[in-house]
C-alpha cells in the first residue's frame, strides 16, 4: 500500500512537472512585480496579457483554478498530499497563480462548512471558473474593531430580505461583482442578531464610491445599500448565526494576511543593502543597518520554520497553540518592518513618488500601503487582545 | 524531517519532567546556592546517570544510548524549567560532543566510559577574553625532548572547580594549528581562581604553567583541532539554547499564573490590557524560539551542514527572547519580582549569564550576517 501510494505520487509529480513545463508560459514564470499582473477575475476582469490569458485557460481547462476543492464543486479533486505537490512544482518554476480572488481564500471555505449543498454546487463552481469577484463587505463606519456592533439592516420582506445600510473600506469594492455581507437581521441581541448574506452588486440600490488611500492608489470603496432587494436563498447559514460564520471566515483572511510576504523575491534585502551601500572588508558598509537586516533576516527564518512547525504538529494531530491571531500579527509585523527597513537601505531613492526611475514610486507606494497590514482583517491590537484571552486565558476583570 | 518530536523523544521527556520535579525542582536549586554556592550534588547526579542522560549521545559502538540531540535538548529544557544545578551542560553537552569528533580511539573509549558511568566530570577551557571569540587564541603548547608543555590562560570555564578533567584548545608552537588536549585537572602547574557568577553558578579563570603532558593526551589530529571546536561550539550553542527554552518557559507561566491570581483596583491585574499585548507578544516570541531549537537539534542529528548559521539563529533569538521574558516576569511581578523569596529573579540571573556563554546574541547575529555574505 504505502510503496504504491509513493509510486504514485512520484508519477503524479513527473507528470505535473512536464504539465507546467509545457503549459505556463515564460512570462508567467516571472515573479510578480506589480499589482496589475495578478487576475483577479469577474465579469470586468481584464488581461494584462496574452500570456496571462492563456495561463489562466490552461489552469482553467486542467480545473486547477483551485486544484483542491471537490471536482463536483468546480474544484481539481486533489488530495492534500498532491496539493502540496502542485504547490512544490509551481513553485519550483516560479509559475504564478492563475487567479487571485476572496472567493477562494475566504468566502470558499466559509461556503464548504456553512453553505447548503445547493449553494455549494452555485457559488463553488463559479469561483473555480473566476467568473465572479467576490468582495468582503463587513466593516462599517461604526464597526470596525467593534464588528459586531454592525448596523447594516436586512428586514425579512417575506420571499426577501431588503438590505438599507453601508459599509466601508470594501476592498476593490468598485470592481466587485458579488459582496458577501453581515447584515443585522435582529437587534434584539448585539452577536446573536447577525446573518451571512451574498449580494450581488448589480441590484438595484447598490453603489460604490472610491477611498483614496496614502499609497495614493484608490483599491477601496464605500459601498451604499438603498433598499436593495436580495433573494432569501442568498442567505448563508442560519438566520441570526452569522457570527459563527463571520469568525469562521475571519481565520483564513488572517492566515492569507499573515502570509503576505516579500513583494520582490528576486533580491534578499541584504542583497539589496550592498549594491545601494556597498561593502568593506567583506561586510555592509553600514554596521547599524548591517545588524537590523541580520535581526529582521533572523525573525523572518523563524517565522517560516514556525509555520512548518505549525503544520507539522497538525498532521501529528497535536495542537500547536500558535493560533491565526498569532500568524496574523506576527506575520504582518515583518513585512511591516521589511518596507521599513527598505526605506533605510535606499536612502533618498526610497521616497521618490513619481519618477520614472522609481517606476511611478513603487517603493514608497509599497511602504504606505504596507502600513494598512496592521489594520485590515482585525488589527494588531485586536489579535494580541485575542491571544492574551483565547490563548493565554487572562482574565477580563 | 517534520518538526515535531517523536514519541520517544516524547517519552524521555516526559521522564526528565518526572524525575526532576521530585529531585530537583526550583526550591534544590536554592539550598544549593545556600549551601554557600554547592555546585553539585553527588545523588541527583547518580540519578542522572542512571536514567541514562550521560549516554544519551555516546555511540552503540561506545556502550551509548545514541539518542541523539533532539533527546538530550528535551532533557536539558526540562533541566531549565528547573534551574537544575548539575555537569550536563559542562560534561555531557560540550565535552562529550567534542570528545566524540576525536579520532584518538584509546582516549575516546576510556573518556566515553567514565562520563557514562558518572565516574569523571569533564569541561571545556577555550575562551580568553571578557567576550567569546573562538579566533583568538594565545595559550601555547610547545616541545620539550618528548614531553609537551602548555602555557596560557584561561577564563569563565563552566564547572571548572568540580571537572575531573579539563579540555584545553591551544595553538601548537611548531606547526600554529590549533589543538585540543585532554589534561587531569590536579596536574602540576594548574591553578584556578573560582568566581561565582550571576547564576549562583562557578566558572573559573584557570592559569596552565608549564603544564607537562603527553603525546596520548591530544584530542586533536592531522590539524582538526578549529574543526571539533567549532563544530562542538554550535551543538553547545543549540543545547544550551534548549536550556534557555526551559527557562523562558517556566518564567512565563509563572507569570501568567501570577497575572491570572493578583488583584489590584479590583480586578486582576491580567485585566489590564497593557500586560496582556505584552503577554500575547511575549507568547509569540517563545513560539519562534521553540521552532529554532527543534530545527537547530534536528541539524545536528541529521548532519545538516546548515548547522553554524541554525546554531547562531538559535543562539541570538534565544539571547534576545530570554532578555525580553526574564525582565518582563520581574516587571510583572512588581516589588515581589526584586525580592530574593521570590524565584523569578532566578531565571533572569540564569540567563543573563548563558546569554554571554557561547556568544551573545551581538556575536551570534554578526555571525549569521557573515554567513549570508554580507
Ligand atoms: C488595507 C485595508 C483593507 C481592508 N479591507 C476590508 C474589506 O475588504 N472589507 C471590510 O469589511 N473591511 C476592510 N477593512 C477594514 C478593517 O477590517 C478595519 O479597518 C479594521 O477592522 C479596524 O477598524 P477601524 O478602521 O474602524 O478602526 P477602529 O476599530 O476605530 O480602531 C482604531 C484604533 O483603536 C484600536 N482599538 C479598537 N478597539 C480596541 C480594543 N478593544 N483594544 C485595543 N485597541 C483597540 C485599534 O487597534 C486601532 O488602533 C480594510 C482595512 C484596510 C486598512
Amino acid at each position: 500500500m504505502e510503496t504504491q501510494v509513493k509510486v504514485d505520487l512520484t508519477s503524479f509529480r513527473l507528470e505535473t512537472r512536464k504539465w507546467l513545463e509545457e503549459n505556463c508560459p515564460k512570462s508567467m514564470q516571472e515573479p510578480v512585480t506589480d499589482a496589475n499582473q495578478l487576475y483577479w477575475g469577474g465579469s470586468n476582469g481584464k488581461f494584462s496579457s496574452k500570456d496571462q490569458e492563456i495561463w489562466f485557460n490552461k489552469m482553467l481547462d486542467k480545473k486547477w483554478i483551485v486544484p483542491y476543492w471537490e471536482s463536483k464543486y468546480g474544484g481539481g479533486g486533489l488530495n492534500p498530499k498532491q496539493n502540496n505537490i502542485l504547490n512544490q512544482e509551481m513553485s519550483r518554476l516560479g509559475c504564478r497563480k492563475p487567479h487571485i480572488n476572496f472567493g477562494i481564500s475566504m468566502l470558499g471555505p466559509a461556503l464548504l462548512k456553512f453553505a447548503s449543498e445547493e449553494q455549494k454546487i452555485y457559488y463553488l463552481n463559479q469561483i473555480c471558473k473566476g467568473e465572479i469577484r467576490w468582495v468582503q463587505g463587513y466593516s462599517e463606519p461604526n464597526a470596525g474593531s467593534d464588528l459586531a456592533n454592525l448596523q447594516t439592516k436586512a428586514e425579512d420582506k417575506g420571499d426577501h430580505f431588503l438590505v438599507t445600510g453601508s459599509k466601508v473600506w470594501t476592498s476593490y469594492g468598485d470592481k466587485g461583482d458579488f459582496i458577501f455581507c453581515l447584515v443585522r437581521t435582529s437587534t434584539e441581541s448585539k452577536h446573536t442578531g447577525i446573518s451571512f448574506l451574498l449580494i450581488d452588486m448589480n441590484s438595484e440600490g447598490v453603489s460604490t464610491r472610491p477611498i483614496k488611500l496614502i499609497s495614493g492608489k484608490s483599491p477601496f470603496a464605500e459601498t451604499f445599500f438603498d433598499s436593495v432587494k436580495v433573494p432569501k436563498k442568498n442567505l448563508v447559514g442560519t438566520l441570526n448565526d452569522g457570527w459563527t460564520i463571520a469568525k469562521y471566515l475571519l481565520t483564513h483572511e488572517r492566515q492569507m494576511i499573515g502570509g503576505i510576504g516579500d513583494t520582490d523575491k528576486k533580491k534578499t534585502l541584504s542583497e539589496v543593502a550592498i549594491d545601494s551601500i556597498g561593502v568593506t572588508d567583506k561586510l555592509l558598509s553600514n554596521s547599524s543597518i548591517r545588524s537590523k537586516i541580520a535581526n529582521l533576516e533572523m525573525n523572518e527564518k523563524i517565522f517560516e520554520l514556525t509555520i512548518q512547525r505549525a503544520l507539522d504538529e497538525h498532521k501529528a494531530g497535536n495542537n500547536s497553540g500558535a493560533v491565526s491571531s498569532f500568524f496574523k500579527y506576527y506575520g504582518t509585523e515583518l513585512a511591516m518592518q521589511k518596507e521599513e527597513l527598505r526605506l533605510e537601505v535606499n536612502g533618498f531613492n526610497s521616497t521618490e513618488w513619481t519618477s520614472e526611475e522609481s517606476n511611478n514610486g513603487r517603493e514608497a507606494r509599497y511602504f504606505n500601503r504596507s502600513k494598512g497590514h496592521s489594520i485590515e482583517g482585525g488589527t494588531h491590537e485586536v489579535q494580541l487582545n485575542i491571544i492574551a484571552k483565547r490563548v493565554l486565558g487572562l482574565p477580563s476583570k | 524531517m517534520a518538526l515535531v518530536i517523536n514519541e520517544e523523544q516524547n517519552m524521555l521527556k516526559s521522564s526528565a519532567k518526572e524525575l526532576l520535579d521530585l529531585k530537583s525542582p526550583i526550591s534544590h536549586m536554592r539550598e544549593l546556592r545556600d549551601d554557600n554556592y554547592n555546585q553539585f550534588d553527588i545523588d541527583l547526579w547518580k540519578e542522572m546517570v542512571e536514567m541514562g542522560w550521560t549516554a544519551l549521545t555516546i555511540p552503540e559502538e561506545y556502550n551509548g544510548l545514541n539518542f541523539g540531540y533532539v533527546g538530550l535538548g528535551q532533557v536539558l529544557e526540562e533541566m531549565g524549567r528547573k534551574l537544575t544545578v548539575s555537569p550536563m551542560i559542562s560534561t555531557v553537552l560540550v565535552s562529550t560532543t567534542l570528545i566524540s569528533f576525536s579520532k584518538n580511539e584509546v582516549l575516546k573509549r576510556k573518556l566515553f566510559d567514565e562520563i557514562m558511568n558518572g565516574k569523571k566530570l569533564c569541561s571545556l577551557a577555550h575562551e580568553e577574553s571578557s567576550h567569546h571569540n573562538p579566533n583568538v587564541n594565545l595559550s601555547i603548547i610547545s616541545k620539550n625532548d618528548e614531553k609537551f608543555i602548555l602555557n596560557g590562560k584561561k577564563r569563565f570555564v563552566i564547572d571548572g572547580s568540580i571537572s575531573d578533567y579539563l579540555i584545553v584548545s591551544a595553538n601548537n608552537e611548531s606547526s600554529g594549528k590549533l589543538e585540543l588536549i585532554i589534561l587531569d585537572s590536579k596536574s602540576k602547574g594548574i591553578t584556578f581562581n573560582n568566581k561565582v557568577h550571576m547564576d549562583s553558578k562557578n566558572y573559573s579563570d584557570i592559569s596552565f604553567n608549564n603544564v607537562e603532558f603527553s603525546n596520548n593526551d591530544f584530542l586533536s589530529s592531522n590539524d582538526d583541532g578549529q574543526k571539533l571546536l567549532s563544530k562542538t561550539l554550535d551543538i553547545s550553542c543549540v543545547g544550551l539554547a534548549a536550556e534557555m527554552l526551559g527557562n523562558i518557559q517556566q518564567a512565563f507561566e509563572m507569570t501568567m499564573q501570577y497575572l491570572k491570581e493578583r488583584e489590584q483596583f479590583g480586578v486582576k491585574i491580567g485585566s489590564f490590557q497593557s500586560l496582556q499585548h505584552r503577554s500575547a507578544i511575549m507568547f509569540g516570541e517563545i513560539e519562534l524560539c521553540k521552532s529554532i531549537v527543534l530545527k537547530a537539534l534536528q541539524a545536528i542529528d541529521s548532519d545538516d551542514q546548515n548547522l553554524p548559521e541554525l546554531a547562531s539563529l538559535a543562539k541570538s533569538k534565544l539571547g534576545l527572547t530570554s532578555k525580553l521574558v526574564t525582565n518582563e516576569a520581574v516587571q510583572m511581578h512588581g516589588g515581589i519580582g526584586m525580592t530574593d523569596d521570590s524565584d523569578i529573579g532566578f531565571f533572569l540571573k540564569r540567563t543573563r549569564v548563558t546569554q554571554r556563554t557561547f556568544g551573545d546574541s551581538n556575536y551570534h547575529l554578526d555571525r549569521v550576517a557573515k554567513i549570508n555574505n554580507y
